[in-house]
């Protein structure tokens, strides 16, 4: 048996940060993506090849007179399935496997602040969302004449309010189920809405307005919206407030649900 | 910080506890470890432990009273405290996909001055198993796993929840080996153990807990002091209770008579039992199933439970069948005055 003295406070390494434990934590999630094979095939592939099955349906759409292009009716599209499989579909299952195999209740032993905790395990996802939204630009550009984004500012400030506020959804989701499984039902609702309804198979700007404009309150609906008005440039300062500001709310509400009702542990 | 044997390394003054459904599971509890010392909470399943124990790490804030560890309340003063303590709960949880040196490492990332990897493995005898998944070691190996991310900081102070439950004796042995060797090393330990063993091996003092009260505490000695030990024989054919001896005159503070089994309780064992014999010597009878035996922490420790039931389903538990009066009169003495006894 080695030292089992105890700590000799000045001259042992390292204080902790919370960068490096965020990061330490997101690298053993990392692993352990790599290591669930289902999720990752859905987080990887779903998002990349969904946009393409689109493609059909919207050759066939009259975009006429919207400001629209095909490549701009499909890249926000594929954004958003990204946000929806790739982060917020495979963390409300990280979430709620940590919480039922007590290592979330492990972790807040030791120094990681909850933010921390739930930061560092969203990390990965995250990232696999960024640089799918990115790879699905440049391929709607290269092949789909998307063209150069006319409002960038618009579509990158959508893509980072998408990549807070789908994390604290999952977060807020996984807190309403036992299980993996049960996760997975309990986003189904969420996924399935956002997919059929927030712009994402068929742009807002083509659908009757009173439809529009209930639609546009869903929380992937201001992601999408800013993203393809960016791209597109057909979005007004007044849609564009609009959009943000329902974008800002969900992210804020979904933070405070986590705060409210997150659970650390498996109910008993 | 001062060491001059009497700091309080932990500090709780009239801690409650109350869940969600109104349950009260701490009930206004008093106690304090100094540095270096190794304290033991002890009690039976839902006695309140861990619900005492998660308080103390700060996983959750008290309903009432008040907890200092190391100077600082652990659940405000999260990040104060946290870098200086080492938790290993009842029921580790670890990802089971990641093998043991991946799940130290994470640790050793959201710990300041961590060891390295292999000496933490070498600590709890886990070396040759670091490439393995967590889902595929035992439950004793998955016990180590979760002692070693507890020292993994070199703590000054180790909270472990039933450190040896799962474990087989030679990883008990080697458990209380390292307990010891890092209280001797200055590092303040709180352990949890329904294992009387365990704690009248490892404790400077302790701490019975019954339905989150406090019963007793004091050193293990003072503990098992405050208890009477007990006699017990059957009455030679022909005899009867009246012929023995003045009871109160041999030490004997009560007892009791079931058929022909007599059972007597004392706190001058010695002097009983030699009255006892020479007193059947002299009337020259063989006392059949006599059966002479000192307090011990379990004695103290079922005296507990059987005093907080009442004193009629718990006599199971002590294995001593008998009517309900012995008990409820014997249960006076023994907890009653080892309380208070602590500090």
């Amino acid at each position: 048996m080695t030292t089992a003295t105890h700590r000799n406070t000045a001259a042992t390494a390292g204080t902790t940060t919370p960068v490096g434990r965020m990061a330490a934590l997101a690298r053993a999630e990392l692993t352990l993506l790599g290591r669930t094979k289902a999720t990752l095939v859905a987080a990887l592939f779903v998002p990349l090849v969904l946009p393409f099955s689109l493609r059909t349906a919207v050759d066939e759409m009259d975009l006429d007179g919207t400001g629209l292009s095909v490549g701009s009716v499909i890249l926000p599209s594929a954004i958003g399935f990204s946000l929806l499989f790739a982060v917020y579909s495979s963390l409300v299952s990280v979430y709620a496997a940590r919480r039922e195999e007590l290592v979330l209740k492990r972790l807040r032993t030791g120094e990681l602040r909850d933010t921390e905790i739930l930061a560092g395990a969203a990390l990965p996802s995250v990232a696999i969302g960024l640089v799918q939204s990115v790879v699905l630009s440049a391929a709607c550009v290269a092949l789909l004449d998307a063209g150069a984004p006319q409002a960038p500012h618009y579509a990158v400030l959508g893509l980072v309010l998408g990549l807070v506020m789908w994390p604290a959804l999952a977060a807020v989701t996984s807190a309403f189920s036992r299980s993996v499984e049960g996760a997975q039902v309990a986003a189904m609702p969420l996924l399935i809405i956002s997919m059929l309804a927030s712009g994402t198979f068929v742009p807002l700007e083509i659908l009757p307005d009173r439809l529009a404009s209930v639609l546009e309150l869903l929380p992937l609906t201001p992601i999408v919206t800013l993203i393809r008005g960016g791209w597109a440039g057909n979005l007004s300062a007044y849609d564009a407030l609009g959009a943000i500001a329902t974008g800002v709310a969900w992210t804020v509400l979904a933070l405070w649900a986590v705060r409210r009702w997150f659970r650390w542990e498996p109910r008993r | 910080m001062n060491t001059n044997g009497h700091e309080h390394v932990i500090d709780v003054t009239d801690l409650r506890r109350v869940y969600g459904g109104g349950f009260e599971a701490v009930r206004g509890i008093t106690f304090s470890v100094g540095r270096g010392e190794l304290f033991a909470l002890l009690g039976t399943n839902g006695a309140g432990k861990t619900s005492t124990v998660e308080l103390l790490e700060g996983l959750a804030a008290p309903a009432g009273g008040r907890v200092r560890v190391l100077g600082h309340d652990p659940y405000e003063e999260r990040a104060a405290v946290r870098p200086r303590i080492g938790v290993m709960l009842q029921e580790g949880g670890f990802p089971s996909e990641l093998t043991v040196a991946e799940t130290i490492r994470m640790w050793a990332g959201c710990t300041s001055g961590a060891r390295p990897t292999q000496e933490a493995l070498e600590l709890v005898n886990l070396g040759r198993r670091s490439g393995v998944r967590v889902k595929q070691l035992s439950g004793g190996e998955k016990r180590r796993l979760d002692l070693a991310l507890a020292l993994l900081g070199r703590p000054e102070v180790l909270f472990l929840d039933e450190p040896t439950t799962g474990l087989d004796a030679e990883g008990r042995q080697k458990t209380w080996e390292l307990v010891r060797e890092l209280r001797d090393g200055g590092t303040t330990v709180l352990l949890t153990t329904h294992y009387l063993e365990e704690a009248e091996g490892l404790a400077d003092r302790l701490a019975i807990l019954h339905e989150g009260r406090i019963a007793a505490t004091g050193t293990p000695a003072e503990v098992t002091a405050a208890q009477p030990s007990r006699i017990s024989f059957d009455l030679p054919e022909g005899y009867f209770a009246g012929d023995l001896p003045p009871l109160a005159e041999l030490g004997v503070t009560d007892h009791e008579t079931t058929g022909r089994t007599v059972r007597l309780r004392t706190k001058e064992l010695q002097r009983t039992a030699t009255a006892l014999l020479v007193w059947a010597e002299h009337a020259q009878v063989e006392l059949r199933g006599l059966d002479i035996r000192s307090a011990s922490l379990e004695e103290a420790f079922l005296q507990i439970a059987r005093e907080a039931s009442g004193g009629t389903g718990a006599l199971a538990a002590g294995g001593e069948p008998g009517p309900a009066a012995m008990a409820a009169g014997g249960s006076g003495n023994g907890a009653e005055a080892g309380r208070g006894t602590a500090k």
